[in-house]
């Protein structure tokens, strides 16, 4: 009894220490769309396509790339 | 993709406030809010200025999330920390955990009223319908759906201040040091816990009272 009564109380005190994880791979999304899904307006620029993940990363990498002036410039 | 992140060059920053304009701009920011500031190091010391844009670094461990007592906050698949207006209570709690004082309070009224938090949403938006009128009104722009880049990031003159990818920032920032020799110490370990100018130097001993 006693000891059922330790045990309980143990994992009581460990709960409390517990941390919601942080981690990429748990990202909550609380009802957000995903940014490849494109938005609902006409500022969207060309070049992919909305709902394919595929095109928007690699557009935003050649964006990205945009602020590299060695690439910008194409000289080294 | 890797995490978006925002990295500033110190040693091409010029100070001269056009992150901080277009953030406020492109995003519609309340007077009394700054989402990004240039905040200057060193200042007055000759040859010793640097000056860097600090926003939300959209941690990677982010401690605004795990003091929220009513757990507002959330990672989008970019990494990117944005929250929930709609359940935040403007309690502050999330303004004495940051280290980069990114969390903003609107106030108003006679008696300084604390509003919802704001912060920098790296320029997406929050958890309403991508380019939605509600959610440019309580979070601002979302250029990330749009195919942009933070609109501080895309308007940097020098370009000082990157964002994006978290690993083609770090090879753009890296290429640089290497073409201009020097540049990595600037930030970092040193400049965020204090390297001593001269590195022989040492500090003057304490004085007994």
């Amino acid at each position: 009894m006693m000891r059922a009564m330790w045990m309980s109380a143990l994992m009581l005190a460990l709960f409390g220490c517990g941390e919601k994880s942080q981690s990429q791979a748990d990202a909550r999304k609380s009802g957000d769309q995903q940014a490849f899904q494109g938005a609902n307006d006409p500022f969207v620029t060309k070049g992919w396509t909305a709902g394919n993940k595929t095109e928007w990363e690699r557009h935003m990498r050649e964006r990205t790339q945009n602020q590299n002036e060695y690439v910008r410039i194409g000289g080294n | 993709m890797a995490r978006m992140k925002f990295i500033c060059d110190a040693e091409r920053c010029i100070e001269c406030n056009a992150c901080v304009t277009a953030c406020k701009n492109e995003n519609e920011v309340p007077w009394g809010v700054n989402r990004r500031r240039v905040v200057t190091i060193n200042d007055g010391l000759v040859g010793q200025e640097k000056s860097i844009s600090v926003a939300c670094m959209h941690c990677s461990d982010a401690p605004c999330m795990a003091v929220c007592p009513v757990d507002c906050f959330y990672r989008t698949d970019e990494g990117v920390v944005l929250h929930d207006k709609d359940i935040c209570i403007g309690c502050g709690y999330c303004s004495y955990a940051c280290p980069f004082g990114a969390p903003q309070f609107p106030s108003n009224g006679s008696f300084g009223l604390r509003g919802k938090m704001d912060k920098c949403t790296f320029c997406a938006g929050g958890p309403e319908e991508n380019g939605s009128k509600a959610e440019f009104e309580k979070y601002g722009r979302n250029r990330i759906a749009e195919g942009k880049l933070p609109a501080c990031a895309e308007m940097c003159s020098t370009k000082a201040l990157l964002g994006g990818d978290g690993d083609v920032v770090a090879d753009i920032f890296r290429d640089r040091v290497v073409h201009r020799g020097k540049g990595s110490e600037v930030w970092g370990w040193g400049t965020a816990y204090g390297n001593l100018p001269n590195p022989k130097a040492k500090p003057a001993p304490e004085k007994k009272s």
